[in-house]
């Protein structure tokens, strides 16, 4: 592979990880995000069994990119898709009931994550199986560390627990709203406020004078 | 009098639609059995597992189980479809093989969804001796204190099932009152701030009880060794 080759699928596997990360920059797949990150555990399955998904569908899209008639791309990149979410419902009943317990509904729901479908459509199916797959893998683990930020947050505070390990004494009183519903959309609020606030900082000094790298 | 023809779009011949929905069907459905059939055994044995430490977590003294069920014909050991009307319990044996306890499921509308636990029956005191969850969404911090709050869970030490004389019913329903006022060994004190979860277990405890122990009690003696 050449150097440019390199710094090519390089770039394509940063990209889902922070400039198009798809919780913080892009703001997709929501529903998942909000619902099942009361915990650290329940985040990184959720976003484990994302994972499996989008890689395994982008690589099989890409793969069969040129014999499927545009007509019927959208039917068949959904077949694929719920494919490989039946494949992870089963694997995770089979791994642990408990996670199965706590994901719900939201394991078979992961069809409908914009994510996946927008990433099939939009990337996958214009490019070859390993940069499209290494490019699901960077979003994958962009959506992973954006479920763990908000799971993260919302466990500590809201549990007083990391990963099920208890952080702070006896005398911790649970600050119960944040494994609530509402919880959920203060800790995303605030991560997305620090983003943009990053985000604008990182424009003003590119286009004050003398500053930036003039990229 | 004839306008030229606009030129068509090249449109894909339906065999070919077809063909492709035909082709990635069949690999998606070969996928799926695989990983139905991969994973088949392994699912069973974790749901048999966690049915099992609830069993012997509401009957102390359980080291094995067995499946039952009671129809309106007499109780009988589960085997194969469950008839009509008939409702599943486990019988708990300790380590001698001798009856431990019995444990059923029941299930009733709390806070958030349906909370489905199950309880442990002891036929010696003819009470409920223990209950523990098979699943809920009951509201973290408020309505999930029912398997947490000891003042709760004492209520389950000996509540009171016993059957009137006739044996066709619970001789006093087992319900949730408001927390403070029990003062009968078939009520449940609920917890203050979580009635309506408190009352959801209170629930599912009577209408399974109601309709299981009519039928087990009579003939329990046929419990009374591991089938082996």
């Amino acid at each position: 592979m050449s150097d440019l080759a390199q710094a090519r699928t390089f770039d394509e596997f940063l990209e889902g990880i922070w400039r198009q990360n798809p919780v913080f920059v892009m703001v997709l797949g929501m529903c998942p995000t909000l619902a099942v990150t009361v915990s650290a555990v329940n985040a990184l399955s959720m976003g484990l069994a994302t994972a499996f998904v989008l890689v395994c569908s982008c690589g099989l899209v890409s793969l069969i990119r040129n014999i499927v008639p545009k007509e019927v791309r959208i039917a068949t990149y959904i077949v694929i898709i719920a494919t490989f979410v039946t494949v992870v419902d089963y694997v995770i009943q089979a791994v642990s009931l408990a996670v199965y317990e706590a994901l719900g509904a939201f394991i078979q729901l992961i069809v409908v994550n914009c994510i996946i479908l927008g990433r099939a459509e939009a990337h996958a199916s214009k490019h070859p199986p390993i940069t499209a797959m290494v490019n699901a893998l960077g979003m994958s683990i962009g959506f992973v560390i954006g479920l763990l930020a908000l799971g993260a947050v919302r466990e500590v505070l809201g549990a007083g627990t990391l990963f099920g390990l208890p952080l702070f004494g006896a005398n911790f009183q649970p600050w119960v709203v944040m494994v609530l519903p509402p919880g959920g959309f203060i800790v995303l609020g605030a991560w997305l406020l620090l983003f943009s606030a990053l985000k604008r900082r990182k424009e003003a000094r590119l286009a004050a004078p003398g500053g930036g790298h003039g990229a | 009098m004839s306008t030229p023809a606009a030129p068509q779009p090249q449109a894909t011949p339906a065999t070919s639609l077809l063909k492709t929905l035909g082709l990635v069907s069949t690999v998606c459905g070969l996928i799926i059995v695989g990983a139905y059939q991969g994973t088949y055994d392994a699912a069973a044995a974790n749901r048999r597992l966690a049915l099992e430490r609830t069993v012997f977590k509401v009957v102390p003294a359980a080291k094995s189980m067995a499946e039952w069920q009671a129809t309106p014909q007499g109780i009988r050991p589960a085997a194969g479809e469950p008839a009509a009307g008939a409702v599943k319990f486990y019988a708990a044996y300790d380590a001698q093989g001798v009856l431990a306890g019995i444990a059923a499921e029941g299930a009733a509308k709390g806070y958030a969804d349906t909370v489905r636990i199950l309880y442990g029956y002891s036929p010696a005191c003819q009470c409920i001796t223990g209950f523990g969850l098979v699943s809920s969404k009951e509201t973290p911090g408020i309505g999930d204190k029912i398997v947490t709050d000891r003042e709760f869970l004492a209520n389950f030490e000996a509540l009171d099932v016993k059957l009137n004389a006739e044996l066709s019913a619970l001789a006093n329903e087992v319900k949730a009152v408001k927390h403070g006022s029990k003062a009968n060994p078939w009520q449940i004190d609920a917890i203050a701030g979580a009635t309506v979860t408190s009352r959801a277990v209170g629930k599912a405890i009577n209408d399974s009880a109601q309709l299981l122990l009519p039928k087990l009690v009579p003939e329990l003696e046929k419990l009374g060794k591991k089938p082996s």
